[in-house]
């Protein structure tokens, strides 16, 4: 095992590594979400079928996008907790949590905007649509699991071992979801099938797609530091920090 | 046996933003009966799990010869015998049907013993009530007939007397000395006063110190 | 103390570990055990049969009684009914185990917990899953499923419900420790479900239009085959967190 592996099973270290990296990723978030959205939906060429419509797709699937993303970060992390007993690692899985369920949330409600012009509705049972609401349940079951257990350690390694089913079941969930969706969907439903976007539709949803990855590595830096300083609380490195701070 | 079977070295557990104890270190050697005490929270009960390898809520190491328990688990759940808080018996089933259970479970013992262990239990003629139907000393010694049927050279007893009456405590009290002298190790704690004199060994959590 | 010391214990035997384990044997006993208990405690397996019973007459009376509407939802209604039976009994699975010590028990003793495990779960599909099973061509009737529909609505059962029952103990194992582990159970494993729910219903519709139904259950059966190699390591893992909690 590399030597940093073990320093960033360190809390404190972990803690001081985040504040320096956290003013960089919240700046590169800011700017990069911003030239997206603007890019996106000012800019942009209107779909030829769909006219402006089309343009929620550059939060609706930034924030789908990211709905996975963060449940695949939470079971590595849960793994890494519960193969090498990494108080850090634990840390990181609970805090993905809740921002991969508010994304997940987001995700849904995009993509229901997203529906009324499209779909004439606001809910289709649409198989990503569907797919992403399953996820929103396994991350609610996550959440729930974890605040159903009061000892902190008991709790992380439960919710890891559930975070692992889970994700060994998203792709059996995914393909029994789109299988069900082609029984007994007529084609036409498919608004995902299109030609190859043109370069300037694509580009400003890479950004805006990149611009969230930072904005995640944000928030889920700020949760961990509180994380930290929450269970740290009684080590005298946190002392020396409050009484810093205090001046 | 000069090397001690069981080493704890440097033990320490926090529950509930509590220290229950640190810096713990203790060792075990064959013929030894140990007794943890302590006040009602201690850790007691918290630390007998440890040692029965039930709970990793912990800092520090413990070797059963020589071998991390965590390692080597198998070879350590051969060589234990754990007797919890709760009792581990099955209410509907009847004391022949838990001990049935109990051998399925450590499949090298000897099946026809399990006569022998009730009557030594005193629960002759009890053999086919369901649990339910006993008393909750009687239940308790339905447990301790495993006692009686362990090979396993280290005995963890949580309890193992409550609701025991006297009679059944003095040959309870037999029966350890009796697996010490065989080379056997036992770990207890007990409210009750061990007549068992200069054979038990003594670990206090109050002071969270290892006494010799 | 002179009179105690009378008292003999047998010498330990030299080699303990010479008996060689035998995975099948401790799979059986327990099973056999298992199956004990759930006859002398009979509410555990009769109360979800009677629930998957009642359930299903929930629709009828809340949709319609219309015997063309009821024979189209019908394979959903026995399935989602079947599933949440299941969810119902799956709380019970190792509570009372845990709460008398007995898992304690097991975690200490040298057998394979993986075995165990296997041996608990197929007891409790016994108990539950194959009465459901059982049980089902009465719904189907009650449902107004077509004859048709029946081989393909017991057969998706039968090798569905085992899968439900392997997940379902993954949830009871996580929640053994907490006081009130039922609704989280459901809250859990409900997700997990949705393919079982999906390929089961869909080969109960496949046989009643006259198509093929032995795809959908090899689906099902691939799902049951990775449930019994996957979730008693999951289940074994979950109990020790939770015991050592």
């Amino acid at each position: 095992m590399p030597r940093w592996f073990y320093q960033l099973a360190s809390p404190r270290w972990c803690y001081q590594i985040t504040g320096r990296l956290l003013p960089g990723f919240a700046i590169a978030a800011l700017l990069l979400l911003m030239i997206g959205t603007v890019w996106g939906l000012a800019f942009a060429p209107p779909d030829y079928q769909q006219g402006n419509s089309f343009r929620i797709i550059y939060l609706h699937v930034p924030t789908a996008y990211m709905a996975q993303s963060i449940y695949l970060t939470m079971a590595i992390a849960g793994a890494i907790g519960l193969i090498w007993k990494m108080k850090v690692a634990d840390m990181v899985a609970k805090s993905c949590a809740p921002i991969g369920a508010a994304l997940a949330v987001l995700a849904l409600a995009t993509g229901a905007i997203w529906g009324k012009p499209t779909w004439g509705s606001w809910w289709v049972w649409d198989a990503r649509l569907t797919s992403m609401l399953i996820l929103l349940f396994l991350y609610l079951g996550v959440i729930a699991l974890n605040s159903a257990i009061e000892s902190e350690s008991t709790a992380a390694q439960s919710t890891a071992v559930l975070a692992l089913v889970g994700l060994v079941n998203i792709p059996i969930i995914k393909y029994s979801v789109d299988w069900w969706n082609t029984l007994h969907q007529p084609a036409t439903f498919k608004v995902t099938e299109k030609p190859a976007m043109p370069p300037e539709m694509w580009i400003p949803l890479l950004i805006m797609v990149i611009g969230f990855y930072c904005f995640f590595a944000v928030v889920l830096m700020l949760r961990l530091r509180n994380e930290i300083l929450h269970r740290e609380r009684r080590t005298s490195w946190v002392r020396e920090l409050l009484l810093q701070m205090r001046g | 046996m000069s090397e001690p079977l069981l080493i704890v070295k440097k033990l320490f557990c926090e529950r509930d933003d509590r220290v229950l104890f640190d810096q713990l270190s203790f060792d075990v050697s064959a013929g030894d009966v140990v007794q943890i005490e302590g006040q009602n929270g201690s850790g007691k009960t918290t630390l007998l799990r440890i040692l029965g390898a039930l709970s990793r809520h912990y800092e520090g190491e413990i070797y059963w010869k020589g071998e991390s328990i965590h390692d080597d688990s198998l070879a350590y759940r051969n060589d234990l015998l754990y007797l919890g808080h709760q009792p581990g018996v099955k209410a509907v089933l009847t004391p022949e049907e838990n001990l049935r259970w109990f051998m399925a479970l450590h499949p090298s013992l000897d099946v026809g013993q399990i006569c022998h262990a009730l009557s030594e239990v005193g629960l002759r003629g009890f053999e086919d009530v369901p649990c339910h139907m006993l008393s909750a000393g009687q239940n308790r010694r339905v447990g301790l007939a495993r006692l009686y049927l362990s090979q396993a050279l280290l005995w963890i007893l949580d309890e193992p007397f409550t609701a025991i009456d006297k009679q059944g405590v003095a040959a309870q009290e037999a029966l350890l000395l009796a697996h010490a002298e065989r080379g056997g190790a036992v770990i207890l704690t007990t409210h009750h006063e061990l007549n068992l004199g200069q054979f038990v060994r003594r670990v206090n959590l109050d002071k969270q110190v290892g006494t010799k | 103390m002179s009179a105690f010391q009378t008292k003999k214990l047998p010498e330990f035997k030299p080699d303990l570990e010479s008996e060689s384990f035998s995975p099948g044997k401790i799979l059986l006993a327990t099973l056999k055990r298992d199956v004990k208990l759930a006859f002398r405690r009979q509410s555990d397996w009769v109360n979800p049969l009677i629930f998957f019973l009642m359930v299903a007459s929930l629709f009828p009376l809340g949709v319609s009684p219309e015997p063309k509407l009821l024979s189209t939802i019908a394979p959903g209604v026995v399935w989602v009914a079947a599933l949440l039976s299941t969810l119902l009994s799956m709380d019970s699975l190792f509570r009372s185990d845990f709460e008398d010590g007995s898992l304690e028990q097991i975690l200490v003793s040298p057998q394979p917990l993986y075995f165990v495990v296997l041996g608990k779960v197929i007891s409790h599909w016994m108990m539950t899953g194959l009465p459901l099973t059982l049980m089902a061509p009465l719904l189907g009737v009650m449902l107004f499923l077509p004859f048709e529909g029946m081989g393909g609505l017991v057969l998706s059962l039968l090798i569905g419900t085992p899968t439900l029952s392997l997940v379902g103990g993954i949830g009871a194992a996580l929640t053994v420790g907490l006081r009130k582990g039922g609704v989280l159970v459901s809250l859990l494993v409900i997700p997990l479900y949705i393919p079982v729910l999906i390929f089961g219903t869909a080969a109960i519709e496949a046989s009643l239009t006259g198509l093929p139904v032995a795809g959908h259950l090899a689906l099902l059966g691939a799902m049951l085959v990775m449930g019994l190699t996957l979730a008693p390591l999951a289940i074994a893992a979950a109990l020790r967190i939770s015991v050592s909690g």
